[in-house]
């Protein structure tokens, strides 16, 4: 056997999945390895492939470790390991073993199916079942933590420290069978012959962070004093709420299960009315049920934040799938002209400041903030560098108690007026969505319609979004441009493409409304050709850059619907064949 | 107590109602701002949130803090609030429409959530605001140019569904009996949970046949109970015009709340360590 990794390129990366049926603990397996490796210093992410069904629980971890930052998941597996094959059928098709892969079958299993032994890979066999009741309270996903922490060349007692912690509770026994079990998987992969080791990580001094993207939302939102969450749940974004509903509680916060997403969005501005910062996490079925209430918040002038984690649409979708079609009805979704905020994070890592950043963004301009996250980043569990403090000076203008009549929606210089908190003695007033006077008080007239519209349309535009717009990396006239999550891909493009010699640039939106239009034209000058690149069947974002900009360049598209997310290869060899034209 | 004595003045404001003369949803204005008065907390401390309609006005006419919303969703507007700012006294105010179609779901949740607060819905059985369409409440054979000839369907029980669904205190009024309204009103205030008032409020416009209501209304021939399903049976039985409070429950209100002091989120962070 010679299945050495091919090449120094491969050393870079390596990419395995550990397969079983729910209950097998497949998942486990790759957290740990995962957990390890971020422990040594690499990085590297996980996914969870459930299949189209939720029954039968997780069948594989996908994990992909890297000497350097890693956005997104591998298009194919080095290593394959199976405890079973039960699930196998529902997704193998989507998982490729690499030419010169190795695939570790139990015997006892029965047969790898037939994609995999008709493919370029080496098939092994390891009674892993055996191998694990031959120790007492042995587990055969911990045989396969020791086959792959051999193949990977990952630390064996940096992976038993890891199992040590995770164990904690389960004793000494427990702990004992698994490192018994770790040592077993070592043995036989030793015989395999093969090794794909992962070369030594770069160098960093930070603290390393296992993280997903849904709770990087929630925790950057509690960094931006989020104090009260109501929501209801829905995949894939409910994680965001069972981070949030005992981080609250642990500080004092509060998150309330709401009966529907008509509730929850309700429940937030009510909260927030109170004087609390706030926020609710849906996806693109509970974002269309919140529109009538968001558009409230922005007649009412009430700061909220939804976050929205994007999912394969329309309807029902694909649940589990990753899209960015939520584009068009987060930006043009309300009814009536009502003016606010956009914005996504680019990264799993970039969550953090994107939902701290929300907050400030609708504290400040006491307007809701809608974010658009996706599956692709919320569900990925990522190996980060701890994302560095940022302090906002965040404080909603509130107001000072005086003799005069106040006047909640006072036309101020930079449209932002005054809010009373209830319990303030001389602020009380009645939000309201009817057309009102600075007053607050109904009115139909076409002063207080045009003087609050201006009022409001003026306090978005502006506002100072900074250069936190968005990001603009990499050099040359070709020009990779792109928004949210496909950042990650679009990063990883650029580096494959200048190994090979190919100078491109990135250019990736943060904010997507108000669109930074004179930002971005600057950040375009200089390009010949635009490649953009989105997840949505339409071309949603392109339409949206052409409303707001000209394009005087050669123009190139890579869009498509979900699920097969769009990977760095995809969007380098775009502009390969696009130069070699 | 800030004020030694608050008066109902001091709740009403300088907006002019909508309302048509007659209306029955001002005298629930003057029962609400008579209330507030004898419960003794400044109008700064008291916020009242309603939905759309003829009686969702009702929060810009009252010198609280106010929220009036979208149509169905006061409820859920003022569960937030009160979670978030307990120490307030918080009002939720609909219509028939409002409470019981549009915002059907979240009257349910509203009683099994149990939070502090108390619910006050002008029933005039039709949709006052857009001219005079039926209401989950109206009769089967209440003739509209929507509906012509009546829904043929029968109303829906709103008390019967309270206890059911878990309110903590039931009470039914006539709008022109203020001071039994002030008087329940107060009560359904200081109960703890979720209390939910029906206050028969004419529409003199789109049910003129309203007006008759003053006459028939009475109060009920025997006293509250704490058995929801007695109270259940009574309600079930009765000739709907039976006023006064009816249930008074003991379940413990919704147990979730902002504090006012937060903890660090440090621990949060150092968790994600590997
Ligand atoms: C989403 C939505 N649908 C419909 C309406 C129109 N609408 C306004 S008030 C109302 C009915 C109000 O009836 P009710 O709650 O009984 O109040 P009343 O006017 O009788 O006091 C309707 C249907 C609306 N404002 N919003
Ligand atoms: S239409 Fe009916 S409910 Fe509305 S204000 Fe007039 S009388 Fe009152
Ligand atoms: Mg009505």
């Amino acid at each position: 056997m010679n299945l050495s990794p091919k090449s120094a390129k491969s050393a870079k990366n390596v990419s395995f999945a550990v397969v079983g049926s729910g209950g097998a603990g497949a998942i486990t397996a790759g957290s740990i390895l995962l957990e390890a490796a971020g422990k040594s210093g690499w990085h590297g992410l996980l996914n969870r492939s459930v299949g189209p069904q939720i029954r039968g629980g997780e069948a594989a971890a996908l994990v992909r470790l890297s000497t350097r930052p890693a956005f997104c998941m591998s298009r194919e597996f080095h290593i394959l390991v199976a405890i079973d094959w039960k699930n196998a059928d529902r997704f193998i098709g989507s998982m490729p073993v690499a030419p010169g892969g190795l695939v570790i079958a139990d015997p006892a299993a029965g047969e790898p199916p037939a994609a995999l032994r008709e493919g370029d890979c080496t098939i092994v066999e390891c009674p892993i079942g055996e191998l694990a009741k031959s120790i007492k309270g042995g587990r055969p996903n911990m045989i396969c933590v020791g086959l792959v922490a051999q193949l990977t060349g990952l630390p064996v007692d940096t992976v038993m420290q890891v199992v040590a912690s995770k164990l904690l509770s389960k004793g000494a026994d427990a702990i004992a069978a698994s490192d018994a079990c770790i040592e077993a998987g070592v043995a036989a992969a030793a015989g395999f012959g093969a090794t794909f080791h992962l070369g030594a990580p770069e160098a960093s001094d930070k603290t390393r962070w296992l993280i997903t993207g849904n709770e990087a939302v929630g925790l950057g939102a509690m960094r931006g004093g989020v104090q009260f969450a109501a929501a209801y749940p829905i995949t894939p974004a409910t994680e965001v709420l069972e981070y949030l509903a005992p981080a609250l509680a642990g500080i004092g916060g509060a998150l309330v299960q709401a009966e529907d997403e008509l509730a929850s969005i309700n429940m937030i501005i009510g909260a927030s009315y109170g004087g609390r910062p706030s926020i609710t996490a849906t996806s693109g079925p509970g974002l269309s049920l919140m529109m009538e209430s968001l558009g409230l918040a922005a007649a009412a002038e009430v700061p909220i934040v939804v976050i929205d984690v994007m999912r394969a649409g329309p309807s029902t979708g694909i649940a589990t799938k990753s899209e960015q079609s939520d584009l068009n009805i987060a930006v043009h979704g309300f009814h009536g002209d009502a003016p606010h905020v956009v914005i996504a994070p680019l990264s799993v890592a970039d969550c953090l400041f994107t939902a701290q950043w929300s907050v400030h963004i609708a504290e400040t301009l006491q307007s809701p903030v809608i974010v658009l996250s996706d599956q692709s980043i919320g569900q990925a569990h990522v190996l980060i560098d701890r994302p560095a403090d940022v302090t906002f000076l965040t404080r909603r203008k509130t107001y000072e108690p005086s003799a005069e009549t106040y006047l909640r929606y006072a036309v101020t210089a930079d449209g932002v007026s005054p809010m009373s908190i209830p319990g303030q003695a001389g602020g009380q007033y009645t939000a309201d969505g009817l057309t009102h006077t600075e007053r607050g008080t109904p009115s139909s007239t076409a002063k207080a319609q045009r003087e609050q519209m201006d009022k409001r349309l003026h306090k978005i535009e502006s506002f100072d979004f900074g250069d936190h717009w968005g990001a603009c990396e990499g050099s040359g006239d070709t020009v990779i441009l792109t928004w949210g999550s496909l950042t990650g891909a679009a990063r990883e493009a650029i580096d494959e493409l200048h190994e090979d010699g190919i100078d491109a640039r990135l250019i990736a939106l943060r904010q997507i409304s108000p669109f930074p239009a004179r930002a971005l034209q600057e950040a375009l000058q200089g390009a010949r050709r635009v490649l953009v690149v989105e997840q949505s069947h339409s071309g949603q974002f392109y339409r949206y850059v052409r409303s707001q900009i000209d394009l005087p360049y050669d123009i190139n598209r890579l869009n498509r619907e979900g699920p097969t997310v769009i990977g760095p290869d995809e969007i380098a060899s775009s502009i390969r064949d696009w130069k070699s034209q | 107590m800030n004020a030694p004595t608050l008066k109902a003045t001091d709740f009403t404001s300088d907006v002019t109602p909508v309302w048509c003369p007659g209306c029955g949803d001002f005298h629930v204005l003057m029962s609400i701002t008579r209330a507030l008065a004898q419960l003794g907390r400044p109008p700064e401390d008291i916020a009242v949130v309603s939905g759309i309609g003829c009686s969702s006005r009702i929060p810009a006419y009252t010198n609280c803090y106010g929220f009036h919303g979208v149509h169905g969703r006061s409820l859920a507007l003022a569960a937030g609030l009160k979670v978030a700012r307990p120490d307030l006294t918080v009002m939720a105010m609909s219509g028939d429409g409002d409470g019981f179609s549009i915002g059907g779901n979240h009257f349910l949740h509203a009683c099994r959530r149990n939070v502090d607060m108390t619910y006050v819905v002008m029933d005039n059985r039709v949709y006052g605001m857009t001219k005079g369409q039926p209401s989950p409440t109206t009769e089967p054979d209440w003739d509209s140019a929507l509906s012509p000839g009546g829904t043929g369907l029968s109303p829906f029980h709103p008390l019967v569904i309270a206890l059911a669904s878990g309110a903590n205190f039931v009470a039914r009024e006539f709008s022109g009996n203020i001071k039994a309204c002030t008087r329940t009103i107060v009560e359904a205030v200081n109960h703890p949970g979720f209390s939910f008032v029906e206050i028969l409020s004419p529409c003199v416009t789109f049910r003129p046949d309203e007006r008759e209501w003053k006459g028939q209304v009475h109060p009920a021939s025997v006293p509250e109970t704490d058995d929801p399903a007695r109270a259940a049976r009574r309600i079930m039985t009765d000739d709907g015009m039976n006023t006064g409070i009816l249930y008074r429950g003991k379940r413990k209100p919704y147990f979730a709340s902002v504090k006012d002091s937060f903890g660090d989120i440090e621990p949060l962070e150092r968790a994600f360590e590997v």
